[in-house]
């Protein structure tokens, strides 16, 4: 076989990827190479029975010291409105119920979808009148945690309109799009290998479920935005500024991935 | 800010073993790290754990670089009689912490 023909057929190859992989007419049902939804499965299940237990207890979860101290700053007031969350929001426990489930929300304002930390960020700056939290910052994570408690348990509810849309589908082709020098994709590890090994761990499925989560690795609470870096990171791209719509659109579409799956916040994951 | 958390039954039979669990919020840097310009990190760890039951020491750690940060330190110890349980970590650069907690025994 010449050069030439070996070219050709790659090149006849890639037009058959192209056919099945058409993105842009792939509606929100469960596309071709996407788990089905009976088959996806937590990263709590990959995890070893030690892991699991620090998880289960919250005597025993570290992700818990955020979370109270989340629960304090969301009690304190901040900034030149001189008002804390709970002046307007009044009890979290009662009124933050289910919202982390729906975030990466649409923001009208912004006309586009926020992470919960934005959202944290955005009602400081405008209600509060007080300076935003750094991303990653101990305080940012801890309201993060505190909000997403709330919603400990209840299913992932992220539905897909017209004006969150576009933003979907940026998500799923930042997913499924090979990057850095190892051109990888996403999915390549979270859709195709699942279950397999990867320098000796195994491989989730990527359910963002538990964030922001107590990493053994990290000795700390960390954002998914950390995690998604992580990844990049080890594919040999560049990572995504915190806070890049890149990176909402992604989060957007993982949550979308993992609808009716239960929050877990705050996770650990080894 | 929480900086200590402790678990433990809030009543017990007299002489059950109850188990007691507690989470320190605590970075433990082990002082064999380096900044990106080659800096040492200075070690910055919690030295020691004691919980005394009614002012008689029950349980004692002593804690090295080795111990991962936010230490889970989890015991068991028999009820004997009602009463305050202390609890105490004390470390590196005058970092020390204090927490109570009231124990019924019937």
């Amino acid at each position: 076989m010449s050069v030439r023909t070996g070219a050709l057929r790659c090149l006849a190859a890639a037009a058959v990827a192209c056919v099945l992989f058409d993105f842009a007419n792939v509606d929100t049902e469960v596309g071709a190479t996407e788990i089905p939804l009976a088959e996806r499965r937590s990263g709590y299940e990959f995890m070893g029975r030690e892991t699991r237990m620090i998880q289960d207890e919250d005597a025993t979860n570290p992700g818990m010291l955020w979370v109270l101290d989340g629960e304090a700053l969301w009690n304190r007031k901040a900034g030149a409105a001189d008002r804390a969350c709970s002046d307007c929001h009044g009890d979290a426990r009662a009124n933050m119920k289910g919202i982390a489930a729906r975030y990466p929300a649409f923001d009208a304002a912004r006309g586009r979808p926020l992470s919960l930390e934005q959202r944290i960020n955005a009602c400081r700056t405008e209600r509060q009148k007080a300076a935003a939290l750094p991303f990653e910052s101990r305080e940012l994570l801890a309201l993060t945690a505190y909000v997403a408690l709330q919603s400990r348990g209840l299913p992932v509810d992220i539905t897909i309109d017209e004006r969150t849309r576009p933003f979907f589908e940026a998500g799923r082709e930042t997913f499924y799009r090979r990057q850095g020098q190892l051109n990888l994709a996403c999915t390549q590890c979270h859709d195709d290998h699942w279950g397999a090994k990867l320098g000796g761990s195994p491989i989730p499925q990527a359910h963002p479920t538990g964030y922001p989560l107590y990493r053994l690795e990290w000795q700390s609470l960390g954002s998914l935005e950390r995690r998604l870096r992580n990844c990049l990171v080890g594919m040999r791209a560049e990572p995504y500024a915190y806070g890049a719509p890149e990176f909402v659109d992604l989060e957007l579409y993982l949550m979308w991935r993992a609808r009716g799956m239960k929050i877990e916040t705050p996770a650990v994951r080894p | 800010m929480a900086r200590a958390v402790v678990t433990l039954p809030a009543q017990a039979r007299r002489g059950e073993i109850v188990e007691i669990k507690t989470l320190a919020a605590h970075a433990m840097e082990t002082g064999f790290r380096r900044t990106q310009t080659g800096e040492l990190i200075p070690r910055d760890i919690i030295r020691r754990f004691t919980c005394t039951y009614n002012d008689v020491e029950v349980f004692r750690v002593d804690l090295h670089p080795a111990v991962a940060a936010n230490p889970l330190i989890a015991f068991t110890t028999v009820a004997t009689e009602s009463g305050t349980i202390a609890f105490q970590w004390v470390g590196d650069n005058g970092y020390s912490v204090t927490e109570t907690a009231s124990i019924r025994v019937e």
